[in-house]
């Protein structure tokens, strides 16, 4: 799907920062880096897939995007036009919306499916008459595999994939182009994973969609995503084509990550090294200067202390942060 | 295939695993008809005897205090020895309960019906009976009309507080914490006395003067200290509902702040708010009877429970049931209250219930 031509990205985002401030005591507050200098390109009818252990800034990212949360600097251009004011903002929302992870308080339980489907359509007036608004929800839920019967129901009554998939029949009501998944399958046990995943495929493949798809789960990342970006403490250290990062990880957290995944065939298994982190994932308040993941890697210097690697092209759309890749991987 | 005689192998028919038709998977599919959140409730609170008991117990007694004063021939204020052109009779005063006075008797020797006095008469003269249904009315009004003011002051400022947060909720909590750090009781003593002497001429010949400059007095007091723990409540409320994700997910649909509040937040702290109103009118006519007893409450010659029971003591040796009386409906009003309000907050809101 994604084609190599070098047309206006549909998401172009920029040295994007979200910065939380802590406070410490009184009067005192420290900012906590939650995204920190974060560029990449989505393009139109592409999915990103974005994966990195809890804590790493990746839902931060998807919702800095989306300015549910104000971008402390950098910025998001969207289809060529730069999202700042507020119009830009009423407009963009109509053009992009989002899948949760927690398909339990993502539905609030006092409102019908019906009228949770079509919030979007109020919230933007999208309708002229009430039977234009039922028929526009009953042909969303019939694209997500939801029956019409369902529409006077309350989200209590239902299961939790298909929650998820009135979540996701509410992201399409405004006809929308871009959509962030936010760990829209990690809620879900692994038969009804297969379905949604598929589904998402799907829904793409019909309407045109561009994800950015947020997960930890790396089999599922790999399974749906065009091209994958690994982050590590709000810093992004990897992006790739997704058979390109697999089979050729360059930073040693991607090596680790993939090592990591389990592969069902024993012998192919045992002959795979794996590759163990030591320590944990330091705090994003007190992050380690130069390159974030120093604490952690193997392969770690003395110039990797001093200053952050910057994020370089290797190969053709391989992008890697780090000092030593020509070294390592030599 | 020939079968090994030691395994634990089965034979199986292939029919069986079929995959199932549309008809046998619509059969599986058991719904119970969709019930709303309200309707559970509903179901709840009729199950708990004590608190529908108690619902009906409030029922009868405030349909009683609006009916009653309508159809009754006497009313709370008439002197009934007092008849124009006629010198004052005394046998009408201190009646016990079902007994006439001397023209009442020669009335009834001589044929006519006359209404009998239920609970007898006061020092006055007056009718007791209607003027405790009086009582109750006046106290029922109090209570209601208190708690609203309670409630939308309490849910203005609480979901201010909570949905705005920082510096704004900062200030309002703290004027919280200052009331309620002074001594509840005092301050309503002294308010009460005050705006009683500066309400007073404002309202002279308004149609608020009948109600009298205490009773407005009282609902300025409930307006200024009560609205605290509501606030609070529903602060709260909004605060952890904020941060649920049909907040975020109404916010990346585009919606505004009106629009959250209106269709998130308040339909899912109503029930909270419902209960703790409702647990509010008992409280509000306990302190408007106490107000009353201590001579701060209703002008005469409207009467409320706590003045009935206040005039009672000055012959309370002599004509006990009259102390008695009013202190039953009260008991009677603010115990089927609070019994309904925890009723209402178990069906409605199990967590509250800690």
């Amino acid at each position: 799907m994604a084609d190599t031509t070098t047309e206006t990205p549909l998401v172009d985002v920029r040295h994007l920062k979200e910065y939380f401030p802590v406070n410490t005591g009184f009067f005192k507050s420290i900012p906590l880096k939650a995204v920190d200098d974060v560029s990449f390109q989505i393009k139109r009818g592409e999915t990103l897939g974005l994966v990195g252990e809890s804590g790493c800034g990746k839902t931060t990212v998807g919702r800095t995007i989306l300015h549910l949360y104000e971008p402390t600097d950098g910025e998001v251009i969207y289809d060529g036009r730069p999202i700042k004011t507020k119009d830009d903002i009423k407009w963009f929302r109509t053009k992009s919306t989002m899948v949760f992870q927690d398909p339990y308080s993502s539905l609030n339980p006092r409102m019908t499916v019906s009228d949770i489907i079509g919030e979007p359509l109020d919230v933007h007036k999208m309708y002229s008459s009430h039977e234009e608004r039922e028929k526009k929800i009953l042909e969303l839920m019939d694209r997500v595999g939801l029956n019409s019967e369902h529409a006077s129901r309350y989200a209590h009554e239902f299961s939790g994939g298909q929650r998820q998939r009135i979540g996701i029949a509410r992201s399409l009501a405004v006809d929308p182009e871009f959509i962030v998944c936010d760990e829209p399958v990690s809620a879900l046990d692994v038969s009804i994973q297969a379905q949604v995943i598929n589904m998402f495929d799907e829904l793409q493949d019909q309407m045109g969609l561009t994800y950015l798809f947020i997960a930890h789960d790396l089999l599922v990342v790999r399974h749906i995503s065009d091209r994958i970006a690994v982050m590590y403490l709000g810093k992004m250290v990897e992006l790739a084509d997704a058979a390109e990062i697999y089979d050729h990880p360059l930073h040693p957290y991607t090596k680790s990550l993939i090592s990591a995944v389990p592969i069902p065939d024993p012998k192919i298994a045992r002959a795979n090294k794996r590759i163990p982190l030591q320590g944990d994932i330091p705090s994003p308040l007190n992050a380690p200067s130069g390159c974030p993941f120093r604490t952690r890697c193997p392969y770690a210097e003395a110039k990797c202390a001093e200053s952050m690697p910057s994020f370089d092209e290797v190969s053709s759309g391989h992008f890697v942060a780090c000092h030593r890749t020509a070294e390592i991987n030599s | 295939m020939t079968n090994n005689p030691l395994s634990m192998q089965v034979d199986l028919d292939p029919n069986d695993f079929l995959p199932a038709s549309e008809e046998e998977k619509e059969y599986m599919v058991q719904m119970r008809p969709s019930s709303t959140f309200f309707r559970d409730g509903c179901k709840r609170l009729y199950k708990n005897k004590v608190a529908f008991i108690s619902m009906i117990v409030i029922i009868l007694i405030t349909v009683a205090s609006i009916v009653l004063p309508m159809i009754w021939p006497y009313s709370y204020a008439k002197q009934l020895g007092n008849q124009p052109g006629r010198p004052v009779d005394p046998s009408f005063n201190n009646l016990a309960p079902m007994e006439y006075s001397v023209s009442e008797q020669e009335r009834m020797e001589a044929g006519e019906s006359v209404f009998p006095h239920i609970f007898g008469t006061d020092s006055s003269g007056r009718d007791y009976f209607i003027r405790v249904v009086y009582g109750t009315r006046i106290s029922l009004a109090v209570g209601f009309f208190a708690s609203i003011i309670v409630l939308v002051i309490g849910m203005t400022l609480g979901s201010i507080a909570g949905f705005a947060g920082g510096r704004v909720d900062m200030i309002i909590m703290r004027i919280v914490d200052i009331i309620y750090s002074l001594p509840d009781m005092l301050m309503v003593i002294l308010l009460a006395s005050v705006l009683r002497e500066t309400l007073g001429p404002i309202l002279e010949g308004t149609v608020l003067q009948t109600i009298g400059s205490n009773i407005i007095a009282l609902f300025v007091i409930f307006a200024l200290l009560y609205w605290c723990s509501m606030a609070r409540l529903i602060r709260g409320q909004i605060l952890s509902l904020r941060e649920q994700e049909y907040v975020l997910a109404a916010e990346t649909a585009g919606a505004g702040s009106g629009w959250i509040i209106k269709t998130h937040l308040i339909p899912n702290c109503i029930s909270v708010i419902i209960i703790s109103t409702a647990l509010q009118i008992p409280n509000a006519i306990f302190t408007e009877s106490f107000l009353s007893f201590l001579g701060l409450g209703v002008n005469a010659p409207m009467p409320s429970l706590g003045s009935l029971a206040s005039e009672a003591l000055n012959g309370v040796t002599s004509y006990g049931y009259r102390l008695v009386i009013p202190a039953i409906v009260i008991s009677l009003i603010v115990l089927g209250l609070n019994l309904f309000g925890d009723g209402l907050r178990d069906a409605f809101d199990p967590k509250l219930n800690a």
